[in-house]
């Protein structure tokens, strides 16, 4: 465990020194959902309708615009070789730096959440299970974005290329976690699509780390 | 009986056979450089050695283990310091060793550190952002990472000396000294100057293998 809270505990540090930088994303998260009322004209039914996708949406997209930066940096400069020749596995490394990565980004988007939820006019009943899905839903973006940001590891223009192999693994997450508050919003027990969630990002947090750390492998020999 | 023992190791890069047929074995103490032209292969010997490329054939054995099969107290024992200085120019130059040391499972304290920091003559620039560090100050963090995890047992140092001033390669040489003192085995890829006392010569250049190794059965079929 002692390399997993080393990391962890680093690239926290390395996140607080880079102020702004590591919050770019949840601006992004914000900004781009406050543009859905500009754009789609301020008809309170229309945006409750679209309110849950839509931050769902923004939420994957915001995921991805920070997952690039997840390896490419200490792939850069040397610190992945480093990190894969130390006595403890390359996985629990990884599995440091997904954590790092959703308490800067996915962490945040879920705090702020609930000033999207107001300017999208969402239904009141429809708050808590957008906030519960959000937060067990988030974690697996950043575990399964790992895979796609250690594949593309060493690319050029990989950002790109990780996009496209992102979103299409995100896909069950957006359904069950948009489902749920919908479920909600029409009556219905959301316990199911949560429950749903929660298993996508349990698989996530034991498959991903262990796939990932393969693909850096690989990218390094 | 020899502490690291490489036998008949060869290394494949993008199709082509860089070196084959290596063999050298080092016992505790010792200490070796390996030489060759650039291009021959010299930063390749010190990655296989490390385990980030897989031997194209051959094996190597720590303590009479094999270092694929066994890989756990091999990389416990070994250090390796790249071309890459492997730094986090947001951190400072005791944070970034700091990091190095938890994750290696030594001593964190920054008394420990900072005797490490000494040895390389940083001490006074502990809590500076390693990005404000010239290129030769930067290797010489990286140089520290080394000395800042003992107990090690293997050093693979990788052109240790580049962007090095003279009395900063005479501190390197120093460490190295006191590394072999303990039982430490130090294999160094280097076009500079680095003195190592009763080094052993790998010469990776030499090494080459017969164009039946380079190019396999095309060869003969082309002969045919």
């Amino acid at each position: 465990m002692n390399a997993f809270m080393a990391t962890l505990s680093r690239d926290l540090l390395i996140a607080r020194r880079e102020g702004g930088e590591s919050q770019l994303a949840v601006i992004f998260f914000v900004l781009g959902a406050m543009l859905f009322p500009l754009g789609v004209g301020p008809e309170g039914k229309l945006l409750a309708l679209m309110a849950a996708g839509v931050i769902w949406v923004m939420a994957l997209l915001a995921t991805l615009l920070a997952l690039d930066r997840l390896f490419q940096a200490d792939w850069r400069d040397g610190t992945l070789e480093l990190m894969a020749l130390a006595p403890d596995s390359l996985t629990l490394v990884v599995a440091a730096k997904c954590l790092a990565h959703w308490l800067v980004t996915g962490l945040p988007m879920v705090i702020a959440a609930p000033v999207m939820a107001l300017l999208l006019n969402l239904p009141p009943e429809g708050w808590p299970p957008l906030l519960a899905a959000l937060l067990i839903g988030s974690p697996a973006l950043s575990f399964i974005g790992a895979i796609c940001a250690a594949l593309i590891v060493g690319a050029r223009r990989g950002g790109v290329l990780m996009t496209l192999l992102a979103l299409p693994l995100y896909i069950p997450t957006l359904i069950f976690g948009a489902g749920a508050v919908q479920a909600a919003i029409g009556g219905f027990d959301a316990s199911a699509h949560l429950a749903a969630l929660g298993a996508i990002t349990l698989a996530a947090i034991a498959l991903c780390p262990w796939a990932a750390a393969a693909a850096l492998r690989q990218a390094m020999e | 009986m020899p502490k690291l023992h490489v036998q008949d190791l060869a290394c494949r890069r993008g199709g082509r056979i860089l070196f084959a047929g290596l063999d050298f074995s080092l016992s505790e103490g010792d200490a070796a450089l390996a030489l060759g032209r650039n291009g021959a292969g010299k930063s390749s010997l010190l990655r296989v050695l490390a385990g980030l490329i897989p031997p194209f054939t051959g094996t190597i054995e720590w303590n009479g283990e094999d270092v694929r099969r066994e890989p756990y107290e091999f990389r416990s024992a070994m250090r390796y310091v790249g071309h890459a200085d492997g730094l986090q120019t947001n951190l400072t130059v005791i944070q970034n060793l700091h990091y190095w040391a938890a994750l290696y499972r030594a001593s964190t304290s920054r008394d420990a550190l900072e005797k490490a920091l000494a040895a390389v003559g940083l001490d006074d620039l502990a809590d500076l952002p390693a990005r404000m560090l010239s290129a030769g100050q930067r290797r010489r963090l990286a140089l520290a990472r080394p000395i800042a995890t003992q107990p090690g047992g293997l050093w693979l140092l990788d052109e240790p000396t580049v962007a090095l001033d003279r009395p900063s390669i005479a501190k390197i040489e120093t460490a190295i000294t006191a590394f072999r003192a303990t039982g430490g085995i130090v294999i160094a890829s280097t076009n500079a100057p680095l003195t190592l006392p009763d080094a052993r010569e790998i010469d990776v250049a030499a090494a080459m293998p017969t164009p039946e190794d380079a190019f396999g059965d095309a060869f003969e079929d082309a002969l045919l």
